[in-house]
């Protein structure tokens, strides 16, 4: 798999956390570096600790919700690409994510395919 | 419902004609009361002025006859008026003068009669001593009698004149009065039919034939009334229980009373005429009032009717459409909770496919990547239902966008197609390829069409078909058909098909899907119409404009 060859470190912000864990451990098993945060207070945490390459957000988080952690993320770090996660199909979550500044947005369940293609273009257009 | 506006109409058509025939009912009493007294004095006045008239043309007639003895009895001595050849020629001049002078006699002192002309000579030398009206011409020295039979057994009246001398002597001249001339009298008062007058002496005795009361001096059977000298009116019962208006008026000077008599029902019948009339031209209004506040309270009714109706069709349009919103606002809160689990599948499933990429040599391989393809297509599969209950769910939210009519219809029979499946229904899309897309709300033209291939499905047996067609009407509207061969109904379920609680599926059916979406069509600008024949499939056909010109389509 010529993926793995990416290196990637991957933030996942999810509350699921089997969710969150699995995809991770996948992730892992193509050579990212993923980690997991269950909120937006310890992503934000997390980034002032590490530096990663890209961002996975859900949008319903507990407490800060994802919109407003994209919106702190982008404050801080804004060269650091992030990806919208939503539960939701309408268009409405994912035009509101590309608004505040995240680079692509993919709804649940997700194709670890389309995924993979998306950290491809976001390394492609750096 | 129809009670209820039956029972308004009913009580505000009673409070008006009830307001309105008051008053008429009260100024139509009135009337009749005023009416009646005037009427019963105006027919009484000229019977009473003629009934007065009459007594001074009798009295007239008496006093000039008196007059004449008073003059005959003081002119000539009491030698002259016993010499019979001379009181014959003095009978002959007065009976030239006055007519009714039957005799004329010359009575001494004593009663005895002196001398006699006229027509009844065996009364030469009759003593009148014991007579009622000797007595009477003794104390009065005038006197007019009453009409008596006398010696003579006929009736007749009586003027008798006493003179007394200077030196004592006394005399009588006494004249007789053929009653008939009170007849002529009567007969002058030209009465109309029905009305008997007479003459009546003061103990109720007729002096003069009636018509309906008895010859002369028969009794006249009704009571007398109280004395009076004007022409005074009574109602009263004749002796045979007749009610009458009498008109009397007493003499002066004799013991004559003059009457005339009138059934009351003549009277009345002019009157009743009238009442008739005044009763007829009452029913009359009342009637007219009534049919005028009926028609005109009808059309009031009808049109709160009208209004109640709209008011509550647009207040279930509203319920209903909230209803959906809340429907859409569940279906997007279950399908995003179902998709968190259903993403935890698809990942612990693709991390096992992830793992076995590792594991060269697994045994069974085969099997494994078999059963995890056919989770992950579940999962595909799940997806799809729930990205369709949140497209569903968005579709409730209102906005006027591009739409491509044709997709449309495809999608809605996505939702449909297990139904037509189960009910082995065919449908045939018959879709133009040049539809222009038109500018309009999704969800509700989803539900319009959600709506009418509902029912279509429903109107068809196991076996029909259902052909659903679009196309370009090219003048600003497209034409989208819904034509099966399912039961068809009846011209009364058609006229009746977009009235609100309107419904054929008696238990089921709120009676508003057609009402609603008929709502939807015509706010949109668009038009339905229903073609449809008993047995033989209904045709629904929806033109919509391409262009959404209504302003203001709210969120409704």
């Amino acid at each position: 798999m010529a993926v793995g060859t990416m290196g990637l470190h991957v933030l996942l912000v999810d509350d699921e956390a089997e969710f969150a864990s699995t995809l991770a451990e996948r992730l892992s098993l193509r050579g990212f570096q993923a980690k997991v945060a269950r909120d937006g207070e310890s992503a934000l945490a997390r980034l002032g600790e590490e530096s990663f390459d890209v961002v996975l957000l859900d949008m319903m988080l507990p407490g800060m919700h994802g919109l407003d952690v994209l919106r702190r993320v982008r404050e801080a770090l804004p060269d650091l690409p992030v990806v919208m996660l939503t539960g939701r199909v309408g268009a409405r979550d994912g035009i509101d994510g590309m608004k505040g500044g995240a680079k692509a947005y993919l709804s649940k369940p997700v194709d670890i395919q389309e995924l993979l293609d998306v950290f491809h273009s976001l390394k492609e257009t750096g | 419902m129809t009670s209820q506006y039956e029972s308004l109409h009913r009580k505000i058509v009673m409070i008006m004609a009830a307001a309105a025939t008051t008053p008429l009912l009260i100024l139509a009493a009135i009337n009749f009361v005023e009416f009646q007294e005037s009427f019963i004095l105006d027919s009484q006045n000229p019977f009473r002025a003629m009934v007065l008239k009459s007594k001074s043309s009798f009295e007239l007639f008496f006093a000039e006859r008196a007059s004449t003895i008073s003059l005959i009895a003081s002119s000539y001595s009491y030698e002259e008026l016993a010499d019979s050849a001379k009181l014959q020629r003095i009978f002959q001049v007065m009976q030239k003068e006055f007519s009714g002078f039957v005799d004329l006699g010359l009575i001494s002192g004593q009663g005895r009669l002196v001398s006699y002309a006229g027509p009844h000579k065996e009364l030469q030398g009759v003593d009148y001593s014991s007579q009622d009206w000797f007595h009477k011409v003794h104390s009065q020295h005038r006197f007019i009698s009453e009409v008596f039979q006398g010696f003579r057994r006929s009736p007749h009246v009586v003027i008798a004149v006493r003179h007394i001398t200077e030196d004592g002597r006394s005399w009588i001249v006494r004249a007789t009065i053929d009653t008939s001339q009170f007849g002529k009298i009567i007969a002058a008062m030209n009465l109309e039919p029905g009305v008997d007058a007479f003459l009546v002496n003061r103990q109720g005795r007729l002096q003069t034939d009636s018509i309906y009361y008895g010859k002369a001096l028969d009794s006249l059977g009704i009571p007398m009334p109280a004395p009076t000298y004007q022409a005074n009116s009574v109602r009263t019962l004749d002796s045979q229980g007749q009610p009458i208006l009498l008109v009397y008026s007493y003499f002066a000077d004799t013991d004559y009373v003059l009457m005339a008599i009138k059934p009351t029902h003549s009277t009345l019948r002019a009157w009743s005429m009238m009442r008739l009339d005044i009763l007829l031209i009452f029913v009359v209004s009342v009637l007219l009032i009534y049919v005028v506040a009926a028609r005109s309270v009808g059309q009031l009714i009808a049109r709160l009717k009208e209004s109640d109706e709209k008011r509550e069709l647009a207040l279930l349009q509203i319920e209903h459409t909230q209803k959906l919103s809340s429907l859409g606002r569940l279906a997007a809160g279950v399908a995003h909770e179902i998709n968190n689990p259903l993403a935890i599948i698809n990942e612990k499933a693709g991390l096992l496919s992830d793992l076995m990429a590792f594991e060269p040599n697994m045994p069974r391989r085969e099997q494994f990547e078999a059963q995890l393809k056919s989770i992950r297509e579940t999962v595909g599969r799940c997806r799809d239902i729930t990205h369709r209950m949140l497209g569903f769910a968005r579709r409730m939210e209102v906005k006027i966008e591009e739409l491509d009519v044709n997709a449309m219809i495809q999608d809605t029979l996505l939702f449909l197609e297990k139904e037509a499946i189960h009910r082995k229904v065919c449908i045939i899309q018959d879709l133009a390829e040049d539809l222009p897309k038109i500018s309009s709300d999704r969800g509700q033209l989803q539900q319009v069409f959600l709506n009418v291939l509902t029912n279509a499905l429903a109107a068809v047996d196991k076996g029909g078909e259902t052909v659903i067609s679009t196309r370009d009407r090219g003048d600003g509207f497209i034409k989208v058909s819904f034509a099966d061969n399912g039961c068809g109904m009846s011209e009364e379920t058609q006229k009746h098909i977009f009235e609100p609680f309107f419904t054929t599926k008696k238990e089921e059916g709120t009676g508003l899907g057609m009402a609603i979406i008929y709502g939807i069509v015509k706010r949109h600008g668009g038009d339905i119409q229903v073609q449809s024949q008993l047995g033989c499939g209904t045709t629904v056909t929806v033109v919509l404009p391409v262009k959404h010109s209504i302003a203001g389509v709210s969120g409704a």
